[in-house]
């Protein structure tokens, strides 16, 4: 199963309705919805903080919480 | 009612232009206070409404929800809670971001189920044709059964739409709620409901998730909402279907009223964000910041110094000349003007300093640090967001104690906390600029470069080094286990207020300016008394110093000089200075350093002020170059050489470097960490340290 940080930069998904129990209670709030699509806008150096945006909203994550929260690819 | 004042809490996203909306309302009508019980700054100003009606605004810390994930947050929570008449808000106002709509309307809906009357004010509404954006105001007030205004606050427009808006509001019918929990589970819900009516479900729903009680609940329904809380699991599921609920309604009124066309959007976002977030070019570009603010505190700042200490000079001799003779004219010519000055010298560079950092933190700039340096922040303990604190512990560390407030995770803020005061913040400026005057010779190396310039760069780079190495060490030792979930918003880049950041500047100087002036002006008149105060031998010392010379041929000055030293060798602070020189004897000190040693514990900067006084009780000039001289022409009576050489001054350098000598940083920790452990932790870990380090620095080089 994919999640947010198996994306490659540019890369989109979309939150997937399983991980709802395991996206930080912050996160939702900052619109971080199953369901919502997700893209990868940049990685910061040593691979870690990931640069998402996500329903409008332009988030820095870390990776141990990226690797929770599973998406479906998007079919370019 | 109306002749009242309105009590308005001002409460939005961060970066949505709240502190433009705020600083627009109330202008230079602010002050900071503090929120009883805590120790965040309020912020409050008093606002006119109408001609008949006005408004106190209280601007609550940015937060994207209610339910609070750090310190700043949770006095969102606090103030929206109270029930107490007093403190309550009569109206709140909820800015918005016209482009992040979506998500500032989720922090809207958790307000308006409080049923306080609320009202929406839509900011950057300038932004929208630009962003393809357009919304039915008309449907949405209806929608949101509320005043939404439009708003552009850095360009001044809607302001006044506000203003009647909140009149209007505080006028209407009780609020009522926009989401009803009611149907995420009706019987558990009708259960917390029944517990106390008059607070709305909402409130009640906060409580159980919270553990926050207002006044007006009883003792028994407290413990009936305890118990609510005992299946975790199912609060936190709760709370994880209340939001996706939420954003469903939100969902649902935005579709009706709110429309962006994605293709007229323009993106300078990310063409910026590839080059300040890149691997290589985003460090060089963060160096090159740091460097330019470094450069700008010492280029800019140095013809206002010079001024305002040549001010305080002429003030001293004015004092002097024009008063009458005596033991209060001594008091204020030696004692309160010098301390005075001493503190007032600081504010070009602190000015210069909180306006770079207001100017970062205004662009979104500082989100980008953030992002580049979380990781590798992490390894020493810390985490991205205590960047912003190493920066400006450059100026003072007591505002950067109070800027750790943003992080969430209570072992990295701890760490941060207590490494903050290694940072070469500008009251260790003067006495490194008068040592290093005093050992380095000024001459230039590799052609260019100023050895006395690079040897304070040095400084710079022992104070980070060792807050880094002291993150480290304490992350090893410190056994705290806290939650270390991290998010951080990248906002758009904005071009930068005027406003907010000159309101910002005189804000941070006004504080520090009063924060550390009370310290200092109480110390200089302490100082004094102790410096010409003494028991027996003191009123003596001027008898046994003539008789002791009487055979020997002096001029008058000289024996003046005499009966001074003698004078202040016997007062108390030459005692208290007596005492310790065994101790610090191995360092290369004196008792007289050893006085400005004992004196710059509350104070750093007392150190050089301590010296004039000790060296110049009988000079009436102030000027720093007098005090260098002073310096340079004190002898070592044992070895018959210079005082301050290369070993002492060093020895003294690095003493300074690792030293914790502030009171009110130590009081603002305590404040902080609400303990005195960590207050005392670092006053005494710091002083081993600087002892151990100086002693080795002196015992090598000497």
């Amino acid at each position: 199963m994919s999640t947010i940080a198996s994306l490659r930069i540019g890369e989109m998904g979309y939150i997937s309705e399983e991980s709802l129990d395991l996206i930080p209670l912050k996160l939702l709030e900052m619109g971080c919805l199953p369901g919502a699509e997700v893209q990868l806008v940049q990685i910061a150096p040593l691979k870690d903080l990931l640069y998402i945006c996500v329903n409008g909203s332009h988030l820095a994550i870390r990776k141990e919480t990226a690797v929770q929260i599973q998406i479906l690819k998007a079919n370019l | 009612m109306s002749k009242n004042n309105i009590k308005v809490a001002l409460i939005g996203n961060p970066n949505t232009g709240k502190t433009s909306l705020f600083n627009q309302l109330t202008g230079l009508n602010q002050k900071v206070g503090n929120y009883p019980g805590v120790t965040v700054d309020k912020k409050e100003g008093k606002s006119k409404l109408s001609a008949t009606q006005n408004a106190i605004i209280t601007d609550l810390p940015g937060t994207y929800s209610i339910n609070p994930t750090s310190l700043d947050e949770s006095i969102v929570l606090k103030t929206l809670l109270k029930k107490d008449i007093k403190e309550s808000p009569d109206v709140i106002l909820v800015v918005a971001d016209v482009e992040n709509l979506k998500r500032n309307l989720l922090l809207f809906s958790q307000i308006k189920d409080l049923e306080i009357p609320t009202v929406l004010a839509i900011n950057m509404v300038d932004q929208m044709h630009k962003k393809g954006i357009s919304i039915d105001l008309t449907a949405l007030k209806e929608e949101l059964n509320t005043e939404v205004v439009l708003i552009s606050a850095r360009k001044n427009q809607g302001i006044d739409k506000v203003k009647e808006a909140i009149i209007k509001c505080h006028v209407a019918a009780k609020a009522t709620p926009m989401c009803d929990n009611n149907k995420i589970d009706p019987e558990y819900f009708e259960k917390l409901k029944a517990i106390n009516p008059n607070f709305s479900l909402y409130e009640l729903w906060l409580m159980v998730t919270q553990k926050n009680f207002p006044e007006g609940i009883t003792k028994g329904q407290k413990e009936q909402l305890l118990s609510f809380n005992k299946d975790v699991s199912k609060l936190k599921k709760y709370q994880h279907k209340e939001t996706i609920y939420r954003y469903q309604e939100i969902n649902k009124i935005l579709k009706k009223t709110y429309l962006v066309n994605k293709n007229a959007a323009t993106d300078v976002r990310s063409r910026l964000d590839k080059i300040f977030t890149h691997k290589i070019f985003g460090y060089i570009i963060f160096l090159l910041v740091l460097l330019l603010i470094f450069q700008s505190i010492f280029d800019w700042s140095s013809v206002p110094m010079d001024f305002i200490d040549g001010a305080f000079a002429n003030l001293s001799d004015f004092a002097k000349s024009n008063l009458p003779a005596g033991v209060f004219t001594d008091l204020i010519v030696e004692g309160i003007i010098p301390g005075i000055g001493g503190v007032l010298i600081f504010i070009p560079q602190i000015a210069i300093l909180f306006m770079f950092i207001a100017i970062l933190e205004e662009t979104g700039y500082m989100s980008r640090v953030v992002f580049l340096m979380d990781k590798i922040m992490r390894r020493f303990g810390m985490n991205g967001k205590s960047i912003i604190p190493l920066i400006s512990g450059t100026a003072c560390a007591i505002p950067a104690i109070m800027a750790t407030r943003t992080i969430s995770s209570w072992k990295e803020r701890l760490i941060t906390i207590l490494v903050v005061p290694f940072t070469t913040c500008s009251a260790r400026l003067p006495v490194y600029a008068i040592l290093i005057a005093l050992i380095i010779p000024n001459k230039k190396i590799l052609g260019f470069y100023n050895l006395q310039a690079f040897t304070l760069l040095m400084l710079y780079a022992l104070g980070f080094l060792s807050a880094i190495l002291a993150a480290y060490i304490l992350q090893k030792t410190l056994k705290i286990k806290s939650s270390s979930f991290f998010v951080v918003e990248m906002p758009n880049y904005k071009i930068p207020s005027f406003k907010n950041v000159f309101l910002e500047v005189i804000e941070k100087t006004k504080a520090f300016v009063f924060e550390a002036g009370k310290i200092i002006l109480a110390l200089s008149i302490i100082l004094w008394f102790l410096a010409s105060n003494g028991p027996e031998s003191f009123k003596n010392a001027e008898k046994n110093t003539i008789e002791n010379i009487e055979n020997k041929q002096l001029n008058k000055a000289d024996l003046q000089q005499k009966i001074a030293s003698a004078k202040l060798e016997n007062s108390y602070i030459g005692i208290m200075g007596k005492t310790i020189e065994p101790a610090i004897k191995p360092l290369g000190y004196d008792w007289k350093i050893g006085i400005a040693l004992i004196t710059s514990f509350a104070a750093r900067e007392v150190f050089v002020g301590t010296l004039a006084t000790i060296y110049s009780v009988a000079s009436d000039d102030e000027d720093t170059s007098t005090i260098k001289q002073k310096m340079r022409s004190e002898i070592n009576p044992e070895t018959g050489k210079k005082r301050f050489n290369f070993p002492v001054g060093m020895s003294l350098l690095v003493f300074y470097a690792f030293a914790m000598q502030c009171m009110a940083t130590l009081a603002i920790v305590k404040r902080e960490t609400k303990t005195w452990k960590w207050p005392l932790i670092q006053l005494f870990g710091m002083a081993l340290l600087a002892y151990i380090s100086s002693l080795i620095t002196y015992q090598i080089l000497s």
